[in-house]
């Protein structure tokens, strides 16, 4: 009701959605995504950790799940602390998964009787059986199905790793949703009624959020980096070299899970991005007390700047997190020739590569509605660090789960809506690569705005913003010596840059390494400056007053 | 992105923000008080509908499956995997013992037989011909549930457990930690402004819950664990207390499990923070009764807070029952800041404006315009404050 007031336009008819559209009544279609009963909960299972254990946990998290546990023959646990585990978690459904097809059976067998011997109740209702999921070694169907096709909803799928040099995630994913529609969401109250009006299958939050990540990489050739950060969890998705990876960092968030944060990341790394002094105990107490009051917002510009310091380190540690995960294959054996020796990929090795990134969109209360987009802009570029030329992006109303559905059933809509409205441009960082020395120039740019042509020098050190639209800006950049800006150390790199609301950010503050002052008055001075220059605080000195 | 301009062109837009629901802890001095008791996988209820139970009554059992222990008894006894179970001299679910030889191999002409004994008391649960382990399991183990507080059965999910009903006074705490306990409520500070010290806690607090004011320190908590008291309740606690009680940084605000001692249970939140006035008067008046305490907390979807139960099984007037409404800030409120800069000062609602107002940190919120107690005003933003419930 409250969306027919805003939108003008009839869409019920009693109770029911009105639906195709009749004139000037009604929706085309209606969408829906879940994250009831806090998301769909998993635990995934492989016979070596880092080679099927991780290729499950991809299955598992780009279907949009949280993975409680991964179960592996090297994992190190003894048998019963394995049982006991999965007794305790009771997690929503199980993947399980291990060997190449045509492989050793015996390993992923005994992962089963592990499973057999835990006969694990579902988390939700105690009527049903907990749906598992067989994605491995064909060969073992039949003694999986002995072990656990009795206790268990037990579904087979093909091999998610038929061989070590190919993964195959999309029927464990299928499967996932089927499930989660059929089993998970079943349990929650509403569901019925709700399936009776969508036209699309239900998704999981997440999982429709990455959808529409894929679609936007796909359609401009670009790589992506998306964050959303929530109150509990924080999500990053990425697309490098056409792949897709998520992670979910369960307990990195703003409110529920910001204590965690606070444990994680460490007093000094939260206090680094303060430009202030603080009290420890103070601060661990005013941050407890967000834990423990989730919904309330920061009123002084003093809690402000606090919960964005906190920000960063979320940021931060969900997007190392995601670094180690977001992997080329492991186990996959490869020839080498001698000119390999020189530049090689070897598996395992992160597809991560900041230099490489076109677009870093972000995502979460925190972000989007930041009071200022600069601080939004400030938070993603220091918890980030991205390299080279980036475009900055915040979701305007958490509209991507949304538009993810929509790219299942009409792709080119979903990213004009993502294009138009969802995105609000923050601008480009610009971010030099390479050891400077004090004072060194790092970089020399010249860049033709609509109505003048700005030129200057940016030192190591500086933080600078110019003012800029969102439109296509000729900009010639210069490296200094042994210096890095995207075409290679020492080339001048010509291109097309973007500002936006907030506009082009120059940040000479290196990269690889990025360093902080461990010094604390150097420090908040420093702090102040970029703070300064780059619009983030304008009120900040009558604070230190 | 447009919808919050269009809300505020519509006419009767007051209608909507002249209340703000922003449910506060629950303090009742005389309400009906529901609890289910589950058992965490199906069992056996003892108990029926209308039955009348005491606090520790046992109202439903199980059990659950024990420990399980795999012998790779192919690799142990020295042969392949598909042999293992004609060498296995007892069958599936048969119980065995500690020390009795479970599995014996062929050996050479019926000479040199490796032999294997049982770790465990218990019975085998499992053989498998492809990884040549057994499984045995441990006996299970059996798991009750009490009543929790005395009242009457009023629902039975068969072999799942029970919902019991009492009336009396049910107080939540904001953060708790340890799990269930019980005792005589005992007060032992003069005001709610007042830190509970250790010097004021003895030997006669055995098996009591104390009453706290504002504040307690680690050596308080410690030494009121000392002296076996069964529950703590302050105004607030340190964060850096708190994690040296657990061991650990408490990351998530999911407790209740640990095994801590006394359960503790803070009202207001972390800091010196004086224990809300009606918490500590209706606490109070309550001395010297039976009172059950749960230190469980989840402040997570499906929020679960600590809280004081006191039932009172005489009562047999009308219970002041709580409604939606009650808990909707309005004009003349009663309320309390739950964030800095105001944090833990209690003030009345003098007017909300429709408007978006903007905050000192630059955030557009709505609002409230409190009277302090000192006759002070400030506004604040809503979802800072918490209703009073009168």
């Amino acid at each position: 009701m409250e969306l027919e007031e805003l939108s003008g336009r009839k869409l019920l008819d009693g109770e029911n959605i009105i639906s195709p559209t009749q004139g000037e009544t009604g929706v085309d279609i209606y969408i829906s995504t879940s994250s009831a009963g806090g998301g769909l909960q998993m635990m995934v299972g492989g016979v070596v950790k880092s080679m099927t254990g991780e290729s499950a946990q991809r299955a598992a998290l780009g279907a949009g799940a949280i993975v409680m546990d991964v179960l592996a023959s090297n994992d190190g646990r003894l048998y019963h602390e394995k049982v006991q585990r999965i007794r305790q978690l009771r997690p929503d459904m199980i993947l399980l998964s291990g060997g190449v097809d045509g492989g050793t059976v015996t390993h992923v067998v005994e992962l089963a009787e592990v499973l057999e011997a835990a006969n694990p109740k579902p988390r939700l209702g105690m009527n049903y059986k907990l749906p598992v999921i067989y994605a491995g070694n064909k060969n073992a169907r039949e003694p999986i199905k002995e072990r656990l096709g009795e206790i268990t909803d037990l579904m087979t799928v093909d091999n998610i790793r038929p061989t070590l040099e190919e993964e195959n995630l999309q029927p464990s994913r299928d499967k996932i949703h089927d499930l989660f529609m059929e089993h998970v969401m079943a349990q929650a109250p509403g569901y019925k009624k709700l399936m009776g009006w969508t036209d699309a299958p239900i998704m999981p939050t997440p999982g429709a959020v990455g959808e529409i990540i894929k679609k936007i990489a796909e359609a401009e050739n670009i790589s992506v980096v998306g964050v959303d950060i929530g109150g509990a969890t924080t999500d990053v998705f990425s697309v490098f070299q056409r792949q897709f990876n998520r992670t979910v960092s369960a307990n990195l968030g703003m409110s529920y899970s910001v204590c965690n944060v606070l444990a994680e990341s460490g007093f000094d790394n939260v206090a680094r991005w303060v430009p202030f002094n603080m009290d420890k105990t103070d601060l661990t107490n005013r941050i407890g007390n967000k834990m423990i009051r989730p919904t309330t917002i920061p009123q002084s510009l003093e809690a402000l700047i606090i919960e964005q310091a906190i920000a960063r380190e979320a940021l931060r540690l969900s997007f190392e997190q995601h670094k180690e995960f977001a992997v080329h294959l492991k186990g996959v054996q490869t020839e080498r020739t001698i000119s390999d020796a020189f530049e090689q990929t070897s598996s395992g090795e992160t597809l991560v590569n900041l230099m490489e990134l076109d677009m870093l969109v972000g995502s979460g209360g925190v972000l989007s509605h930041a009071p200022r987009r600069h601080q939004a802009a400030r938070m993603l570029i220091d918890a980030f660090l991205p390299e080279g030329i980036t475009q900055l992006a915040v979701d305007s109303i958490f509209m991507m789960p949304q538009l993810g559905i929509l790219s299942t059933i009409h792709p080119k809509a979903a990213v004009e809506v993502f294009e138009k409205d969802c995105l609000i441009r923050l601008g480009t960082c610009i971010a030099p690569v390479g050891k400077g020395k004090s004072d060194q120039v790092l970089l020399h740019y010249e860049i033709s705005l609509p109505d003048e042509r700005i030129t200057g020098d940016l030192k190591l050190g500086e933080l600078k913003l110019i003012p800029a639209p969102f439109e296509p800006l000729q900009a010639k950049f210069t490296p200094g010596k042994g210096i890095d800006i995207g075409a290679g150390k020492n080339e001048v790199l010509e291109t097309k840059v973007y500002g936006g609301v907030v506009g082009i950010l120059l940040d000479g503050r290196g990269r690889q390494p990025f360093v902080l002052s461990d010094e604390n008055e150097n420090r908040v001075a420093l702090l102040n400056e970029w703070s300064k220059e780059t619009d983030e605080y304008p009120q900040l000195e009558s604070l230190r007053v | 992105m447009n919808g919050r301009k269009r809300l505020t062109n519509i006419p009767n837009w007051r209608v909507y923000v002249s209340r703000s629901y922003t449910p506060g802890l629950k303090i009742l001095a005389n309400t009906k008080i529901s609890k289910k008791r589950q058992l965490p996988m199906k069992g056996n209820v003892h108990l029926k509908i209308g039955d009348k139970v005491k606090s520790n009554e046992i109202v439903a059992s199980t059990e659950l499956p024990g420990n399980v222990q795999m012998l790779n008894v192919a690799n142990k006894l020295n042969i392949e995997p598909e042999n293992v179970p004609e060498c296995m001299l007892i069958e599936l679910d048969e119980s065995i013992s500690k020390g009795q030889i479970i599995a014996e191999s062929k050996g050479i002409f019926g000479m040199f037989k490796n032999q294997l004994k049982s770790p465990i008391d218990g019975t085998l649960a499992n053989v498998s011909e492809i990884t040549g382990q057994a499984i045995l399991a441990e006996p299970p183990v059996p798991v009750e549930v009490d009543a929790y507080t005395s009242g009457t059965i009023t629902a039975v999910e068969e072999e799942e457990g029970v919902t019991i009903e009492t009336e009396g006074v049910l107080v939540q705490g904001i953060l708790g930690i340890g799990g269930e306990n019980r005792g005589v409520l005992k007060v032992v500070t003069a005001s709610p402004n007042d830190e509970l010290t250790a010097e004021v806690i003895n030997e006669s607090h055995k098996g009591m819950i104390l009453l706290g004011g504002a504040f307690l320190n680690m050596d308080t908590f410690r030494h009121a664990k000392k002296m076996g008291v069964a529950g703590i309740v302050s105004g607030g606690f340190d964060y850096t207390d708190l994690s040296k009680i657990l061991g650990y940084s408490l990351g998530v605000a999911i407790t209740g499990s640990e095994k801590i001692g006394p359960s503790l249970i803070i009202t207001e939140g972390f800091g010196k923070i004086g224990m809300a006035e009606r918490t500590y008067a209706l606490l109070s008046a309550n001395e010297g009764k039976f009172a059950s305490i749960n230190g469980s907390t989840q402040i997570r979807a499906g929020v679960i807070r600590p809280e004081i139960l006191i039932p009172d099984e005489l009562n047999h007037g009308e219970c002041n029952d709580f409604k939606e409404a009650d808990l909707a800030i309005s004009e003349g409120s009663l309320i309390r800041v739950i964030r800095a800069p105001y944090f833990g000062r209690v003030g009345k609602v003098k007017s909300l404006p429709p408007e978006l107002m903007k905050m000192e940190s630059e955030t557009m919120v709505r609002v409230a315009e409190i009277e302090f107690e000192d006759g002070s005003n400030e506004v604040i933003p809503r979802a800072n404050l918490e209703m009073i419930l009168t």
